[in-house]
């Protein structure tokens, strides 16, 4: 199936020379939750910022459904919400004048009967009336949504959707970008928050100083990136590791109480049986054994890491 | 042509003037009426008439120029420059609207605040001072046209200001002192020669000398030529909003 956003040899550097984005090829595919990954600074919200628009690319060719985003700007451009990072908003507008705005500028006639929805869905509906700036910043949050959804967008972009926002309203959001999903919209989210692309993403880009460095199915990239870790609790601390044990490369705790063995998943043998006899070749008792998988945040540092080393 | 997207940037900065009545209609019209009470009374008791009408019904088009001028400036320049500073501009980029369509709900929004304002002050005036209007549709001609070359101007300056001091610094510096030197409360065959010359290369004599024309049928300087002049300035300040959605200065770089 084609892409619904392909993005090829991107670039873009600004008018004080800094280069956001070098050479960047993506391509989005039709209803999945995408996670950008990145530090502050990677080039993430310029990624965004260009595609939606906002921002001109120096080089290269953005398509949207199809569309060129600079020849046919209002196809591609029709197609898309974006949610910003920054609680950017009319303080002075109610909520119900600030998405039907919203939708006007997308050229839909207003539809009081979906607004309406909308703001219910997002638990804004006694708010319609209330002005901004008399929001609280996860109510804002809430209105950015709406401002994104009131056109029945297709591509949704959620730059850093649950910055600063407390953990009922991030699950909230999960709720509702759960939703959008499978209602067919196809969504791209940037974010600090590992736990989140873990939890919300079917793939996974990592972005690091305007460079694409990986982009993967999460699934593929936690067993293929992924390390585990077998710890035994000694019966007995040791002072240091048995020689019999140091060509399986195990470590010993600063209390001497727990030997641990990282091991790949995807390694054709691990190494856990081989390891297991020696230690019992060695007259040492363990009372537990548990093993623990590397999360994604311990990637992505690992991957950011490695390309600045 | 995406007439919904043009209809909800007019509606929104039509709403804030509604919103910001007293700053946006009131305070120009209580201004202007201190105007004719200084100057039209004051003053032109002691002037008998120029151009065979009285002072107080002279300066009637300068007054509506200058408030013209100003407030088309100041309503287009914040209309633009609050959503850059705000932040919110990102939803007219991301959206799908050209400039040129940018540009209408903007500056429409402006010029009818102004022209608004340019009859309000006006229906005042004829309750203070007798007014006869020789040319009633080249009136309206003018209004509209320097309303929206201003407006269009202001648009520029909301978009080149990146603080409020330089968003007030052109209305203030450059606009009002033209706009007083541009024969608002007299005419420029009243200044030595050397004077004279040097107020033709004020644009505003020639927007002041046309809208003076269209009530009293004299001017300062031929009608055509400040109907020219009028376009000119409009194709400059249209060229430049051009050159800005073009290159995306201090919009999208």
């Amino acid at each position: 199936m084609e892409p619904i956003i392909s993005i090829s040899g991107l670039s873009k550097t600004y008018a004080s020379g800094f280069q956001a984005l070098k050479s960047v090829n993506l391509e989005i595919n039709r209803g999945e939750i995408f996670a950008l990954l990145g530090p502050n600074g990677a080039g993430k919200t310029t990624l965004i910022s260009t595609v939606c628009g906002i921002a001109n690319p120096t080089a290269g060719q953005i398509r949207v459904d199809g569309h060129d985003i600079v020849a046919n700007y209002r196809q591609a451009r029709s197609l898309i919400g974006l949610v910003p990072q920054e609680l950017t908003t009319d303080a002075f507008e109610t909520v119900w004048s600030t998405v039907s705005f919203t939708r006007g500028l997308f050229g839909k006639p207003p539809a009081p009967d979906q607004i309406e929805q909308l703001l219910s869905e997002l638990s804004l509906a006694d708010k319609r009336n209330s002005m901004i700036m008399t929001l609280s910043g996860g109510m804002k949050r809430r209105v950015m949504i709406a401002k994104a959804l009131s056109h029945e967008p297709r591509i949704l972009f959620l730059d850093e959707p649950t910055a600063g926002v407390d953990v009922e309203l991030r699950r909230d959001m999960w709720n509702t970008v759960r939703r959008l999903k499978k209602s067919g919209v196809t969504i791209i989210l940037t974010t600090h928050y590992i736990e989140e692309a873990e939890e919300m993403a079917d793939r996974i880009g990592v972005i690091n100083h305007g460079e694409l460095i990986l982009v993967a199915e999460k699934s593929d990239l936690m067993r293929q990136l992924g390390r585990k870790q077998l710890t035994l609790q000694l019966n007995a601390p040791l002072s240091a590791v048995p020689p019999p044990l140091v060509d399986h490369d195990v470590t010993l705790s600063a209390d001497g109480t727990e030997l641990v063995y990282t091991y790949s998943t995807t390694a054709e043998r691990t190494g856990i049986t081989r390891l297991l006899n020696t230690v019992s070749e060695c007259g040492i008792t363990f009372r537990d054994i548990q093993t623990d998988q590397s999360s994604l945040e311990e990637i992505f540092v690992n991957l950011v890491t490695d390309r600045q080393s | 042509m995406n007439y919904l997207a043009i209809l909800a940037i007019y509606k929104f900065e039509m709403a804030r003037t509604a919103r910001t009545l007293m700053q946006s209609i009131v305070s120009p019209v209580i201004s202007t009426c201190l105007y004719f009470v200084v100057f039209g009374a004051a003053i032109g008791s002691r002037i008998t008439s120029i151009d065979g009408v009285t002072y107080g019904a002279f300066i009637v088009p300068g007054l509506i120029m200058l408030s013209l001028l100003t407030q088309s400036v100041a309503n287009a320049s914040f209309g633009i420059y609050f959503p850059r500073f705000t932040g919110t501009i990102y939803e007219i980029l991301s959206a799908p609207i050209s400039a040129f369509e940018i540009v209408i709900g903007y500056v429409g929004a402006a010029a009818t605040k102004s022209i608004l304002l340019g009859v309000i002050i006006l229906v005042t005036a004829s309750f203070i001072v007798p007014l006869r209007i020789e040319h009633p549709l080249v009136m309206v001609l003018f209004l509209l046209l320097t309303s929206i070359t201003f407006s269009l101007l202001g648009f520029i300056i909301g978009i080149w200001a990146e603080n409020f001091e330089q968003l007030q610094i052109v209305p203030l510096l450059v606009i009002t002192p033209l706009a007083f030197l541009g024969g608002t409360f007299y005419s420029i065959d009243m200044l030595p020669p050397f004077w004279q010359t040097v107020s033709l290369f004020n644009p505003v004599v020639y927007l002041i000398s046309g809208f003076r024309w269209s009530f009293t049928g004299e001017a300062d300087v031929n009608i055509w030529l400040s109907l020219a002049m009028t376009f000119v300035f409009m194709t400059a300040c249209l060229s430049t909003v051009w050159w800005i959605f073009r290159t995306g200065y201090r919009l999208k770089q």
